[in-house]
């Protein structure tokens, strides 16, 4: 598939923001896992929440999808107020979460399922799902019978299948082999590209981060806030194949590395 | 599946084969061999008499069991769920499974009499709380990662729990009424030993003072065989409730 994306770069300067997080906080009792943490997301790009553990960055991907309520703050998807968990947002966990009792086709469709659409037309949908993310011929499998990539695969086709404008993915390759790693960050760029839809992807990879991302924030610890957003330019638009090889994806790597070193117990 | 079946077999030759030589030498007159004790079954399931003494010992049996299983899952998962019902009935639970219930039956039979009452009482002591605790447990065990990916798929608080918690604990919970199930029938056993004499035990404890060991065996094997088939039926509705259970053997 082609990388070239023409119409993205006719794009304004400052794109239409899908989520955007204004003055949150969240308090553990007396630990501040986030503090006055203000972020924008555009539309149709994907934004890596990128930090070292413990920077709060999968809290505030939860309190996001209204798994978690914020102490203070505000969360804001498109201009609507995040009150919990909506059919604007799709997540994807990092330990997969599936139903080791359902097949890959009704784990698929559970979100469907949880939405009262009827069984033939879920199923219908689950299958297109299924065939884009790569599980044609698995639909019958148990989630025990499947590798941790094709496990992952199954949590994505559920995620996309709800269709929802937002998809939160948290961590979702960190329990998956490289190689089957290195897929999935191209299959990324393929779905950011194709799906009109707004990623937001948590990541502890700054490779990973600099590789998929339209726009990366960096979080750092104690209290957590964003110290700086990356957009890398100029090889966004360059074949995946090249990604690695270009200058300014070095350059962007070193320059996150030396920000969090500091950080790295 | 066929190598299984073969290991199955020498197991089986091998216990009643020990039980036969045991029988010959003998290890004690009141110890018949495996072939008298197969005579006598032979002779009590075609006169009748053992189907006629089923009829009774099933009747406690049965009803126990279902209370238990209905009742026990029930307030098992008011007891994972609410921290409530846990203060409330988890004590009673964990008093029953502890008590010696043979100590308890002058009191039943004090209570209810020698009926029905008192035998399904009985049942229900022994197999209750095994299925109660465990599904207790097993519910408040229930991954949280599971839960929340339901909530952020919009599942209302019954859809967790009838689409999560549950199938989720089905495992434990199916291995609480196993337990539960081979608790039960050595509580309508009992029950029959200890408050009036009737069907099986009545089998056991007549042919015992009449010294006809054959058919006292025969009746004590046949409630086991019964108790090996139910067990099994209980698996085979598992496996079809909840097939992806069915996870096999970790060496497989």
């Amino acid at each position: 598939m082609s990388q070239i994306k023409p119409l993205h770069m006719a794009e304004p300067a400052i794109p239409d923001i899908a989520v955007s997080v204004m003055d949150v906080s969240k308090n553990y009792g007396s630990v501040e896992a986030l503090k006055n943490l203000s972020l924008e997301f555009p539309r149709g790009e994907l934004t890596s929440l990128l930090g070292p553990s413990g920077c709060g960055k999968t809290t505030l991907l939860k309190i996001i999808a209204g798994l978690l309520p914020a102490t203070a703050g505000k969360i804001e998807v498109n201009g609507v107020a995040v009150e919990g968990p909506g059919d604007d947002r799709a997540f994807v966990f990092q330990d997969f979460a599936l139903l080791p009792w359902a097949t890959v086709l009704r784990n698929v469709a559970f979100g469907l399922e949880l939405r009262g659409v009827a069984k033939a037309e879920r199923e219908d949908r689950a299958n297109t799902y299924i065939k884009n993310v790569g599980l044609e011929g698995f639909e019958q499998s148990y989630p025990h019978e499947l590798s941790g990539g094709m496990r992952q695969r199954v949590g994505l086709a559920r995620a996309l299948s709800v269709d929802s404008q937002v998809l939160l993915l948290d961590e979702p390759f960190s329990a998956v082999d490289e190689q089957n790693r290195r897929k999935f960050q191209e299959d990324m760029l393929e779905l950011v590209a194709t799906e009109q839809k707004t990623f937001i992807f948590v990541t502890h990879s700054i490779e990973e981060a600099v590789y998929v991302s339209d726009q990366i924030a960096i979080l750092l610890p104690r209290p957590s806030r964003v110290s700086e957003v990356i957009r890398p330019t100029g090889f966004r638009h360059k074949d995946v194949a090249n990604i690695r090889r270009d200058t300014e994806y070095l350059d962007i790597v070193d320059r996150i590395w030396s920000s969090l070193r500091n950080y790295v117990e | 599946m066929q190598r299984s079946l073969i290991i199955k077999l020498s197991s089986a030759v091998f216990v009643f084969g020990a039980w036969e030589i045991a029988g010959r030498i003998p290890v004690s007159y009141a110890f018949p061999t495996f072939i008298d004790s197969m005579a006598a079954l032979a002779r009590m399931s075609l006169d009748g008499s053992l189907l006629a003494a089923y009829g009774e010992t099933l009747q406690p049996l049965v009803v126990g069991l279902i209370i238990s299983a209905f009742a026990g899952i029930g307030m098992g998962l008011a007891i994972g769920l609410n921290a409530k019902s846990e203060w409330l009935f988890s004590p009673i639970f964990i008093v029953m499974q502890a008590a010696p219930l043979a100590a308890l039956i002058p009191i039943l039979v004090m209570a209810y009499g020698i009926g029905l009452t008192s035998k399904v009482a009985v049942v229900c002591i022994m197999a209750m709380p095994v299925i109660v605790l465990n599904t207790s447990s097993a519910v408040r065990n229930t991954p949280v990662s599971m839960k929340e990916m339901a909530t952020s798929f919009l599942a209302t608080k019954r859809d967790v729990l009838l689409k999560i918690v549950i199938p989720a604990a089905s495992p434990v919970i199916f291995s609480g009424l196993r337990l539960g199930v081979s608790a039960g029938f050595i509580g309508a056993i009992l029950a029959e030993l200890k408050i009036t004499p009737t069907g099986v035990g009545d089998i056991i404890t007549y042919s015992r003072s009449i010294a006809d060991y054959a058919s006292m065996y025969a009746a004590i094997f046949s409630i086991i065989v019964l108790a090996v088939v139910f067990l099994n039926l209980l698996e085979k509705l598992e496996n079809i409730l909840f097939a992806g259970n069915n996870r096999g053997y970790v060496s497989d």
